[in-house]
């Protein structure tokens, strides 16, 4: 219960913080490109209203400062270069925010909930001493949000009472800034100093794929245990090289060694919203809806008739998906 | 040899299918099935292997939460951890206890307790928050390794192999730290019933947030809790054929 007291002083609070709103973003990217779902990013922190700045930190930020700057409705681009910032540890960036906040009082920092997002801003809250709000699949006000808890089984509206909110945003639910019309004035920020010891990078695995990339395509093609094995993704591959889809997973096909671990669609995995999803071979356990229950129309493929996936799916064909995956293939020629 | 202090959460079971309350302040816990958050279940056995390992000496399992959260420590300690703290916080105020309040309470006893590592699971499956590692890294100053999938320590650092968007990533971190894990870091281990038995002789202190200097006042306020939005009942359709022309009915196919 709240008592009148408290929701006065709440309300006193965000009317002011209307006035006076600016908003951090803080830009992904791999030294190469942009990564898209900080352009889903943008597309909340124009929601909140105010002055938006967009930090890019890296070793190399040019790529990734040269398609913000065509954005509109953007102040400024902070670009801090630096060795400082290889491999993007968040013991390196999280002094950098801090001291960028402390310069410029932002009202409100911003990234996408990506693992990059996920890893960095807690530890920023931490340092700033609030309390941040993860994934949010809404905003309803500069201080409410709304975000899903329990997989996605339940949707819960949030009011921040800290002074800045530290918020990462599921992609999957604002639309991507298209970054144009726009000409973002750079202003070059020291890095070097933020140097650390506490954590080094050694090096990355990336799968590698031609497929699109999985948490923005437009169609997803997902294979579960009823795949069998790890060769018998290839029914899913040829399909989905049909339907220019990206390949997802859930976790038993993850568990299973079929696939790794970064094509998981799901609570732990990948928050997935395509236009098409289809599933094959997938029961639908909570875990695995709770990553994809969002696509436009879901398509289930599945030889039980029980399976709780067809409680989702637009369209359900019961049906041995090694007869159907390739007649699929072979039919939409 | 290293000190281990890994936090556990108790949680509605991962299971269940969960309920919105009529009010939309929350959803229904009380007679729901309730267990160890599985990640965290995950930072147990893997703190666990160090001490098997001989990497560390001494595993602490923490909880906070009111009087039935010593059911998840004495869990830890039936799988093997050698002593428990329940930080007892009342059901009412556990209502509005959040990541920030928990990692000031993990960071506050990685300190008493001289921890070298602190483990926990990425995410508690009712918030969904995924902050507690990285925040309580942020308190404490320490490097942190999130989504770790493989630990390995040498002398004075850890290498860590963490789940990222694209694929696996290596980082080496120096001690102390605090690491967050990911589902597939470890297969945990079942209590067996002479371990459950053992489990109630070890022992369990009992401290509140005070005690630890730690402000709970909610920082966050949950205004409604409600059910998602139902999507349409589907079709079963009867072959592919007809999988297709429906496709293509929604522009989804050329």
């Amino acid at each position: 219960m709240l008592c009148n007291r408290t929701r006065h002083v709440i309300h006193g609070f965000s009317s002011q913080a209307r006035r006076l709103q600016s908003t951090l973003v803080i830009a992904e990217h791999d030294n190469k490109s942009l990564s898209p779902i900080t352009q889903n990013a943008i597309t909340a922190a124009k929601k909140l209203g105010g002055e938006i700045t967009v930090l890019v930190a890296g070793v190399e930020c040019k790529p990734a400062t040269e398609a913000i700057a065509k954005a509109s409705g953007l102040s400024k681009i902070l670009v801090a270069e630096s060795e400082a910032f290889k491999g993007f540890t968040p013991e390196s960036l999280t002094p950098l925010i801090v001291d960028l906040q402390k310069k410029s009082s932002f009202t409100h920092i911003i990234s996408g909930a990506s693992a990059f997002g996920k890893a960095l801003l807690p530890r920023v809250a931490a340092k700033l001493d609030v309390s941040p709000v993860s994934d949010i699949i809404g905003v309803q006000s500069p201080d409410t949000f709304v975000r899903s808890i329990y997989a996605g089984n339940a949707i819960q509206t949030v009011t921040a009472k800290d002074p800045i909110k530290v918020i990462t945003v599921r992609g999957t639910n604002f639309e991507a800034d298209k970054l144009e019309g726009g000409s973002v004035p750079q202003e070059t920020v020291p890095g070097d100093s933020f140097k650390t010891d506490l954590t080094e990078f050694i090096s990355q695995e990336l799968s590698k794929s031609d497929r699109p990339d999985l948490a923005s395509a437009n169609v997803v093609v997902s294979g579960g245990r009823g795949l069998k094995s790890g060769d018998n993704f290839k029914l899913l591959y040829d399909l989905a090289d049909k339907l220019n889809a990206a390949v997802g997973a859930s976790r038993a096909a993850v568990d299973a060694g079929f696939v790794p671990n970064d094509l998981q669609v799901g609570q732990t995995g990948k928050i997935v919203a395509p236009d098409l999803y289809i599933a094959v071979g997938i029961s639908g356990a909570i875990q695995h809806l709770a990553g994809m229950k969002d696509s436009k129309t879901i398509v289930a493929i599945n030889k039980d008739p029980e399976a709780p996936i067809f409680q989702v799916a637009d369209y359900g064909l019961v049906a041995d998906l090694f007869k159907a995956v390739p007649e699929l293939t072979e039919k939409l020629k | 040899m290293a000190r281990v202090l890994v936090g556990v959460k108790r949680v509605i079971d991962y299971a269940v299918k969960i309920r919105v309350k009529p009010d939309k302040t929350g959803v229904v816990t009380d007679g729901v099935k309730h267990s160890m958050n599985p990640f965290d279940e995950i930072a147990v056995e893997e703190a666990i292997r160090l001490k098997e390992q001989k990497v560390a000496n001494e595993v602490i399992a923490v909880s906070c939460g009111p009087q039935q959260a010593q059911d998840v420590l004495r869990t830890a300690l039936a799988m093997g951890a050698d002593k428990a703290i329940h930080v007892e916080v009342s059901a009412k105020d556990y209502e509005t206890l959040q990541p920030i309040h928990v990692s000031k309470i993990l960071a506050k006893i990685a300190q008493n307790e001289k921890a070298d590592l602190v483990i926990v699971g990425k995410q508690a499956i009712d918030d969904d928050c995924n902050q507690t590692a990285q925040m309580t890294a942020g308190f404490l100053d320490w490097p942190q390794a999130t989504f770790a999938s493989k630990i390995e320590k040498s002398d004075n650092h850890i290498v860590v192999k963490r789940e990222i968007d694209g694929g696996l990533e290596n980082i080496k971190c120096k001690l102390p730290a605090v690491i967050s894990a990911d589902l597939r870091l470890n297969e945990p281990r079942y209590a067996t019933l002479p371990n459950i038995m053992k489990a109630k002789k070890k022992p369990l202190t009992k401290v509140t947030p005070k005690d630890l200097g730690v402000d709970t006042t909610p920082r966050i306020q949950v205004v409604s809790v409600e059910d998602p939005p139902v999507r349409q009942a589907g079709a079963i359709i009867p072959d592919v054929d007809t999988l297709i022309t429906k496709l293509k009915e929604k522009g989804h196919v050329a």
